[in-house]
């Protein structure tokens, strides 16, 4: 049988290192030594088909029972492609977010703020056939954790992806443009080089806006692609 | 080319996206509802490199179908959350041989991916099944040192149930692959 097409190899600068001491939860759950390089097997190449079948989506994450959720309406939209560019057609995406206060619907999160009975934050959608997805919320807001330094995270939403190749599955956060707590932030500050922060970054996008109804931010996102070129024994 | 989005942390409030069903990938309101195989449970632990049990941690299971194929008639996805004392526990079929580089076969094995808060991307490892004669042909066990190879060798515990513990860091540190 023909070997699968190996992945590109990560791109140097483009992800966050797994031993990052200025986020103190890494300290003893980075493994120390190096990842095993191997070449790209069926088991890499192939991936989960998920289907809204059998993974119901839930796309409005701003209303709970008819009733608005408290905060800033927006849409939160973008395009899901492989390296190559190529758009990835079928990914699910989930999503999970803070209320507007800076509160989970989480029986774990301790902060001092309100929770929203109309809002639970978390949702699924899928992308189209040219890697297009979109969902709608409310802006969630910062709240405070336990790191070394201003002890604030910035305003974001947490991503996961599956692809088409069990090696593309990716698990990020989406940040907001001009957010002060970005300089701050140990996560966001070590995802990589410049380029891999600002690929964090969503655009407020004034296409996506509703009139009267909903702001509108782009996120875009890059799994990996498939190289050209053979696997090459290191 | 643009380089794929960094990963960053699931954080400590992933549990949004859990439904502690998908632990078993043989319930019966599930995609394999009724699918024919040996029926298996894959257990585990996973400490940190100070000792401690990770309790908050997401475990997804990506797996061959008990003849060895991915072409989805199987659905070979499940994902679980560790409890308080860093425990999952996985039920499905036991995969079969799965085709490997060149004319090599790879032994059973089921990939395990981990997500936690204190990790920046997701860790993945493959749980192979102790005992099995094609474990000595497998072409990735044979590129992983002889002295680590354990960490990726699930042991019988009892009739279908088997187990492997996940070290994070530190002595007996698991064997984590990418591609
Ligand atoms: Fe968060």
């Amino acid at each position: 049988m023909v070997d699968p097409i190996p992945f590109r190899p990560v791109a140097p600068g483009s992800q966050p290192p797994l031993d990052l001491p200025s986020y103190r939860s890494t300290a003893h759950r980075h493994p120390s030594q190096p990842p095993l390089r191997m070449p790209t097997t069926l088991t890499e190449a192939s991936a989960p088909s998920f289907t809204p079948a059998w993974y119901a989506p839930h796309d409005d994450l701003s209303v709970v029972d008819g009733k608005q959720a408290l905060g800033e309406r927006m849409i939160v939209a973008g395009r899901v492609t492989d390296e190559n560019g190529r758009p990835v057609a079928g990914a699910m995406v989930e999503v999970w977010q803070a209320n507007a206060a800076g509160r989970y619907h989480h029986a774990r999160d301790q902060h001092d703020a309100p929770l929203d009975p109309n809002f639970h934050g978390e949702g699924r959608v899928f992308t189209d056939a040219e890697g297009r997805y979109s969902f709608t919320t409310i802006k969630p807001g910062a709240y405070p954790w336990r790191n070394p330094g201003p002890g604030w995270r910035p305003q974001h939403i947490h991503f996961g992806l599956h692809g088409n190749g069990f090696a593309q599955r990716l698990i990020t956060q989406m940040y907001f443009p001009g957010d002060p707590l970005l300089a701050f932030d140990a996560i966001f500050q070590g995802s990589g080089d410049d380029a891999a922060k600002r690929r964090l970054i969503a655009d407020l996008d004034p296409e996506l806006m509703r009139p009267d109804w909903a702001l509108g931010y782009r996120f875009d996102i890059v799994l990996r692609g498939r190289a050209a070129t053979p696997f090459e024994n290191a | 080319m643009t380089p794929a989005t960094a990963s960053q942390t699931a954080g400590p409030y992933w549990h949004m996206i859990d439904f502690p069903a998908w632990a078993d990938l043989l319930r019966a309101d599930g995609p394999n509802a009724g699918a024919a195989g040996e029926r298996i449970t894959l257990a585990g632990v996973i400490t940190d490199g100070a000792g401690a049990v990770v309790p908050d941690a997401m475990v997804e299971l990506w797996q061959a179908d008990p003849k060895g194929s991915y072409d989805g008639a199987f659905h070979g996805f499940g994902r679980c959350a560790t409890d308080a004392q860093g425990r999952f526990c996985f039920m499905t079929l036991k995969p079969g041989a799965v085709p490997g580089p060149g004319n090599s076969t790879q032994a059973p094995h089921i990939t395990l991916t981990i997500f936690a808060r204190g990790l920046m991307s997701g860790l993945v490892t493959r749980a192979y099944f102790a005992g099995d004669a094609r474990l000595a042909e497998d072409p990735i066990l044979a590129r992983v040192p002889e002295m680590r190879r354990g960490t990726l060798i699930a042991k019988p515990t009892g009739q279908g149930e088997w187990r492997l513990d996940i070290r994070l860091q530190g002595e007996g540190e698991t064997v984590f692959l990418t591609v």
